[in-house]
């Protein structure tokens, strides 16, 4: 397995870049960094949609996410992948596909961690907001969301380990990123399958691992803040009994 | 755009028989992959709430490893890696015996139990330390307490995971398609190639897989409804 890594590390590292097309982790990263920076602004928008109690956002919302949660990621690719082009008159590049078939199906379900989010806050944050005089946006954007966004920090990382695993399925569609990258290297090495695939499972595993526990680090990190916050509060609701 | 939907072409004679037979290995897939994932997961969880550390250890790399590598590349170290252990006879029965199917359902219900077992061990976590000392210090034994106190409980708590997780493996099954059974997507992609209906095909195949799920998650939170903990 060492020579295999000695032998191929520069082609799953960075596919046949100088000379080629960008390939292997690093255009994973990509698709992974470009789909979560896309999939972030329209999650909060839906987020907001479904809390927002006004029924022509919040109907459409919850049908979009309830749509996507219920069609496999694959159906979505070859949706864009063979519907696209129909629709659209032009051709996607692989990479546009599967970053769009990503940041639609990450945008539902990052829409729900958020939705916990702002929905896990006290009422009273809105309506102290409210009774100071701030409008909804600005209560949205100064009050909720800095805090709602701030809790469910760790949920945001889980879902960034997932879109890394979901990048995996630009492999049906030729795109040279890793798992494209690892079994190529595969049916170089014909004989040694086994090792190869072994390979490309750890390095994802040491992307996804450490990724996961950074987000189960600071979900501790994030409980203890809001223990402490509510600690604060405490001693004057102590007070405001005696 | 000038296209003309015209369903009557997928839904009848060869297409239809095509998209039924797609459904049926679905199905098969999902329903053998869950109990027998359900079958490890229960394993798993007993041996993880044992006090045997590596034997702990194990389970934890077991369950880390279906969980921080994509599903997709599971089947392929399944698919293509596996055989280069086994003996060539086995991999001559395989190979007469739909060999893709075979792997698909193991890596399929490996996957599931590693996440059945992480909601389990939850759900355990989540039921007060007290009932397990009350039930050992009334005479019930470790499998007892198990089957009388713990479980009946963590069930419930962990009901909402597991059927997220349900979820999340049904819609697994559709990267079967890509180490070659022929499940519903990938029935609707090669009706797709036949007729060039892209629209009918893959409209076809996302309805049925919506009513699956939708039916899934409507029975789930009947089901967490019906058994609700009741203190």
């Amino acid at each position: 397995m060492i020579e295999i890594l000695q032998q191929h590390w520069l082609f799953l590292l960075v596919g046949d870049y100088p000379k080629g097309p960008l390939g292997g982790l690093a255009m994973t990263l990509l698709i992974t960094i470009t789909s979560m920076v896309l999939a972030f602004p329209c999650a909060v928008l839906v987020a907001l949609c479904r809390t927002s109690g006004i029924r022509l956002f919040v109907w459409p919302s919850t049908a979009f996410v309830y749509l996507i949660r219920g069609t496999p990621l694959l159906m979505l690719v070859f949706w864009i992948f063979f519907a696209g082009p129909v629709i659209l008159g032009f051709t996607l590049s692989a990479f546009a596909t599967i970053v769009i078939a990503i940041v639609s199906f990450q945008t539902a379900y990052l829409s729900e961690v958020i939705r916990g989010g702002i929905e896990g806050l006290p009422k009273g944050q809105t309506e102290a907001a409210r009774a100071l005089g701030l409008g909804y946006f600005v209560t949205t954007w100064k009050v909720i969301l800095p805090q709602a966004l701030y809790n469910v920090i760790p949920g945001i990382l889980n879902n960034l380990t997932a879109i890394f695993k979901e990048s995996s399925l630009a492999y049906v569609i030729s795109l040279h990123e890793l798992t494209f990258a690892a079994l190529q290297v595969m049916n170089f090495e014909m004989r040694r399958p086994f090792q190869v695939l072994v390979l490309l499972a750890a390095i994802y595993f040491c992307c996804c691992f450490a990724l996961s526990q950074t987000a189960s680090w600071l979900e501790v990190r994030v409980a203890r803040k809001r223990e402490r916050d509510s600690g604060l509060i405490q001693p004057n609701a102590q007070l405001a009994q005696a | 755009m000038g296209y003309d939907l015209d369903f009557s072409v997928v839904l009848s004679g060869r297409y239809l028989e095509m998209l039924l037979s797609g459904l049926a290995t679905t199905m098969l897939l999902f329903v053998s992959g869950w109990f027998l994932g359900l079958a490890i997961a229960l394993v798993l969880t007993l041996i993880r709430a044992t006090p045997f550390k590596p034997l702990q250890w194990l389970v934890a790399a077991y369950v880390e490893y279906h969980r921080n590598v994509p599903l997709l590349v599971q089947l392929f170290v399944w698919y293509f890696g596996m055989p280069q252990l086994l003996p060539l006879s086995v991999n001559r029965f395989l190979n007469q015996h739909n060999a893709e199917l075979g792997f698909a359902v193991i890596a399929v219900s490996c996957f599931m139990a590693a996440y059945m077992s992480e909601d389990f061990r939850s759900g355990l976590r989540a039921v007060p330390k007290a009932q397990r000392e009350a039930a050992r210090a009334m005479g019930f034994s470790f499998l007892q307490t198990m089957r009388w106190i713990l479980i009946p409980q963590a069930w419930r708590i962990a009901l909402p995971a597991l059927v997220n997780q349900t979820l999340h493996m049904f819609k697994g099954t559709s990267l079967a398609g890509i180490i070659g059974v022929v499940e519903l997507t990938d029935v609707a992609r090669q009706i797709e190639d036949n007729t060039f209906r892209v629209f009918e095909a893959f409209g076809v195949v996302t309805a049925i897989y919506l009513i699956c799920t939708l039916t899934l998650m409507l029975g789930g939170a009947a089901l967490s409804r019906r058994f609700q903990l009741r203190t």
